[in-house]
């Protein structure tokens, strides 16, 4: 098997010779001239999604006033920011609601403000509230502070989500009597419709679904600017059956992802209010895939139709925990608005931005081909299949 | 010309306990599906209705509900989608049964047809971006 290392792409990179290819662009590339005939064309491949992800949220560090504090309850617009790390410095989770939500009071609730929404008026440029209260100590004796800041004005603001792009996920239905409301939207009655989030064949780990490239170190697009992948995620599980293209066919693999929130942009930063289920953030993320070999190519070929996810009644099954999936279903079915399960045909409705996907695809490809972006090698790579499929001639 | 429109009528207390509609099907070329209604605390009817039938006959009894103290609005210049708020996730085409929201599917974008809505207001709750403005029964035509 012919190779090539990151040092040789990133040479290529700074030579301006590299040939980058969106996920998308690559699905006819292997299917034109095989596994082995890409990998020599192409360089880099870039993954694209753009979707709610919760376990989100940022590290703030809102720098000391005089006299000094050490902050025991932070709020940042009602929304309360966890603050047992250090003095000024504290964690704002994306799922967390604003005080005095009414929740599900009146169900379903809107939840029309939280974490996720405070990011994305940070990234705005936006001024937020700040109130801190304390209960003062010899060396940090202030007891209340409130400040009006925008991001700029923060010491320091890093992005760090400990799970983002979960794949493969569930498709969502409800076998139950009821409307339900959940982070899978809103699924109607006795099976009426599917959900499902995803961008398919442009999903990072789709695309390289056992870890060969993706690990501690790699670079990436995130909300706009760059950030790095710094660890697998909560729930990284890499023993989840897989089908006969190596994709596993349910919750599998997992990224932690940091970057610096200075730096990025609320097109790929949304608060998102999940009606009935609570506040979360839209997070735009992009991983570029060094073509190593052959079969990094073939991997990085994968289309819809070879995708397949379960059904998971949200109805009773999945929020008792009980129950088995209903069947499976692939991509390129969903994508059509429609699908059959269990003999019915039902509409299918996307929750996870294809459009915007795409569109951070073709950025990093720009950055890649226009010398601005390095790809980072894995410095550790994370767990995954003990066997992996073979790879066609 | 035949054509369909989907109407918002507000009846103000005034006007609310009047045979109007018994006079609209008596007296022009109509016909009319009911798809909303609804009676406000504020005591003011609301009723949405799919009007059909020739283009003169739909001009001409919407007139003539207007002349009987009817607040009548197209819903089509009512719904808004905000396009700078929508990220074409596609959560509200789960909720939408007249395809009023509805993914295309070679670009994947999320088109609106607001000649179909009839402000059912299901999509507002679904939108997590809070982009679909003044499409429920209640608050259209409220101050769009
Ligand atoms: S209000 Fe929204 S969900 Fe209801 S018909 Fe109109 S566009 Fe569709
Ligand atoms: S749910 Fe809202 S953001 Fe998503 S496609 Fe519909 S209008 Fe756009």
């Amino acid at each position: 098997m012919s190779t090539k290392s990151v040092e040789e792409i990133n040479s290529r990179i700074r030579e301006g010779k590299c040939v980058v290819v969106t996920a998308e662009e690559m699905i006819d590339i292997v299917a034109a001239e095989g596994p082995k005939g890409a990998a020599k064309k192409v360089d880099v491949v870039t993954t694209g999604t753009f979707g709610t992800m919760c376990s989100s949220g940022a590290f703030l560090n809102f720098g000391h006033a005089s006299p000094k504090m050490k902050a025991s309850k932070v709020f940042i617009n009602e929304v309360e920011a966890y603050a047992g790390i250090a003095a000024v410095d504290c964690y704002l989770g994306a799922t967390q609601v604003r005080e005095g939500d009414p929740l599900n009071a009146v169900h379903p609730g809107a939840f029309s403000y939280g974490g996720g929404h405070v990011i994305e008026d940070l990234v705005a440029g936006k001024e937020v509230t700040l109130t801190a209260t304390s209960y003062g100590t010899d060396c940090y004796p202030a007891r209340r502070l409130t400040k009006t800041m925008t991001l700029a004005d923060m010491r320091d603001a890093i992005l760090h989500n400990p799970r983002n792009d979960y794949r493969n996920y569930n498709c969502a239905v409800n076998l139950s009597d009821r409307t339900i409301y959940t982070y899978m939207g809103i699924l109607r009655p006795r099976m009426n419709n599917a959900t499902f989030s995803t961008s398919g064949q442009l999903s990072p780990l789709l695309n390289d679904p056992y870890y060969r490239t993706i690990g501690v170190g790699t670079r990436i697009f995130l909300g706009g600017g760059t950030g790095v992948v710094t660890w697998a995620g909560t729930q990284h599980a890499p023993l989840t059956p897989r089908n006969e293209r190596g994709i596993p066919t349910g919750g599998a693999g997992t990224l932690t992802v940091t970057g610096d929130l200075k730096q990025m942009n609320k097109r790929y930063l949304r608060g998102a209010s999940l009606a009935g289920y609570g506040t979360s953030l839209m997070v735009g993320i992009g991983v570029p895939i060094p073509v190593l070999d052959e079969e990094v190519a073939y991997h990085a070929g994968v289309s819809n139709r070879e995708i397949q996810c379960p059904v998971v009644d949200y109805g009773n099954d999945y929020p008792q925990g009980t129950g088995e999936p209903l069947g499976l279903v692939n991509y390129e079915d969903l994508f059509s608005g429609s699908v059959e399960i269990r003999g019915k045909r039902i509409p299918t409705s996307p929750l996870a931005s294809v459009v915007r996907a795409r569109e951070i695809a073709n950025i990093l490809k720009n950055w890649i081909s226009e010398g601005g972006f390095n790809l980072g090698a894995a410095q550790e790579l994370f767990p995954t299949a003990p066997e992996r499929v073979k790879v066609p001639e | 010309m035949a054509t369909s429109k989907n109407v918002l009528l507000i009846f103000h207390q005034e006007v609310m306990y009047k045979p109007i509609i018994h006079n609209l099907v008596r007296n022009f070329d109509l016909i009319f599906n009911i798809l909303e209604a609804k009676i406000l605390p504020r005591r003011e009817g609301r009723l949405i209705l799919e009007l059909s039938g020739d283009e003169e006959a739909v001009r001409k009894g919407i007139e003539f509900l207007e002349a009987e103290g009817v607040t009548v609005k197209t819903i089509a210049d009512q719904s808004r989608r905000d396009d700078e708020l929508c990220v074409h996730c596609g959560a509200c085409t789960a909720v939408c049964r007249p395809d009023a929201l509805s993914v295309n599917p070679e670009t994947l974008e999320v088109e609106f047809f607001p000649d179909r809505c009839v402000a059912c207001g299901l999509c507002e709750t679904a939108c997590p971006m809070k982009a679909l403005k003044g499409v429920n029964i209640e608050r259209l035509g409220d101050a769009v």
